[in-house]
């Protein structure tokens, strides 16, 4: 072929012509593929209730034995169809009940009143505002959702590498060492299990939440919880934080939990 | 050379056993599979989009709904004809094809791929255990 200057320049020309045209083309081609069918939509439910960072308000003073805390740890397991193993190492749990100096390893002076040595508190995910779960999870799988601030588990992304276990210093997430699925009592069909090999944890009931109902163990405590978003000044958690004494667990860590305990 | 009818044997056994699967199933094509509708289904008449596109595209809609339900909180789907379905696998897509044997696993068992969709999400959430 005849490669002179001129030729070689020529061609040149028409290549950067041929780019130039191109996006009208794709434009032309992206009209006719939507003309086929015209897009669905996706949106939110009307109903769900919004805040900027939910928040859990849990008043300690009114639960005392073990008796009290039973029906709401039932209420969210039993939604939630979170199997129960006999074998404390497989052991899965969203919500449960410990004694002070586990609950607040920190704040837990020697020789303390029989009352409060005895007593069990309710410990759940904090969701955090600074998870240290979520930067150690190498496939996004858990994740601070931006609009509501609650964090979650997204099952199918889940490679089990068990990253997060170590990070979450509340020790709130369990991993499925075996298949679940047999090991569920009474199983609700509205709600997926989880399969052997994923992490799971405390959701703050987004389910409920798209649908505009409050959590299941706030629906259950008869006012012991309270359910609310933290960067409302007028919202119910904010006036219980700031009318009563509370505490964080392991505040000094500084993820910024969200689930506050009145003392 | 003098190995050569063992060679030319060995290739031709080869190729017999290579080739077995073509030749023993000829003629035999398994049948297209057919999906049963449930009355439910039959009687709503119209899924979340056109038969054509969801026999093509429902792991790709499912994969939309997954993402939006899991990661941005929107659980509402408004399919083109205006109307609206909770995007769920078990509450709404298994609501009116309650028959999983006959209306998922047929397919997917003929191409030969198996999603582990049920691994978590119930199959029958409607009948009782």
């Amino acid at each position: 072929m005849d490669s002179s200057r001129r030729r070689v320049l020529q061609l040149l020309g028409l290549s950067s012509l041929a780019l130039a045209v191109k996006p009208v083309f794709n434009a032309f081609a992206k009209e006719e593929a939507q003309a086929e069918e015209p897009a669905a939509i996706v949106k939110q439910d009307p109903k769900a209730l919004k805040a900027k960072q939910w928040a859990m308000v849990i008043d300690t003073r009114k639960f005392e034995t073990e008796a009290d805390l039973e029906p709401l740890v039932e209420a969210c397991h039993k939604i939630h169809n979170v199997p129960h193993f006999e074998n404390k190492r497989h052991e899965v749990k969203w919500i449960w009940a410990v004694p002070y100096h586990n609950a607040f390893p920190d704040k837990a002076a020697r020789f303390l009143s029989e009352e409060v040595e005895t007593k069990p508190f309710f410990v759940l995910c904090n969701h955090c505002e600074n998870p240290p779960c979520v930067r150690a999870c190498p496939t996004q799988a858990t994740f601070k959702r931006a609009s509501d601030g609650i964090v979650m588990m997204d099952f199918h992304r889940c490679i089990g590498c068990r990253f997060c276990m170590a990070a979450c210093p509340f020790g709130a997430r369990s991993f499925n060492y075996r298949d679940p699925r047999p090991f569920i009592k009474e199983l609700n069909r509205e709600f997926p299990t989880r399969m052997m090999g994923v992490v799971e944890k405390c959701n703050f009931c987004v389910e409920r939440l798209a649908v505009g109902q409050l959590p299941a163990c706030v629906e259950a405590s008869e006012g012991k919880l309270a359910f609310g978003d933290l960067y409302d000044p007028a919202s119910n958690v904010r006036k219980l934080i700031a009318s009563n004494y509370t505490i964080r667990r392991k505040q000094a860590l500084g993820t910024e939990p969200a689930v506050y305990y009145i003392v | 050379m003098k190995d050569k009818k063992f060679i030319v044997a060995g290739v031709i056994v080869f190729i017999v056993i290579a080739t077995f699967p073509f030749w023993y199933n000829r003629g035999k094509a398994a049948p297209a599979p057919v999906t049963l509708l449930t009355e439910k289904a039959k009687a709503a008449k119209v899924c979340v989009r056109s038969t054509e596109y969801m026999k093509a595209e429902h792991m790709q809609l499912l994969d939309l709904w997954r993402e939006s339900v899991v990661r941005r909180g929107e659980r509402v789907y408004v399919s083109p004809g205006g109307r609206q379905y909770n995007m769920s696998l078990s509450n709404t897509c298994l609501d009116c094809h309650s028959n999983k044997t006959e209306f998922c696993d047929r397919c997917h068992d003929y191409v030969s791929v198996d999603p582990y969709c049920w691994d978590c999400h119930i199959e029958n959430p409607k009948e009782k255990t």
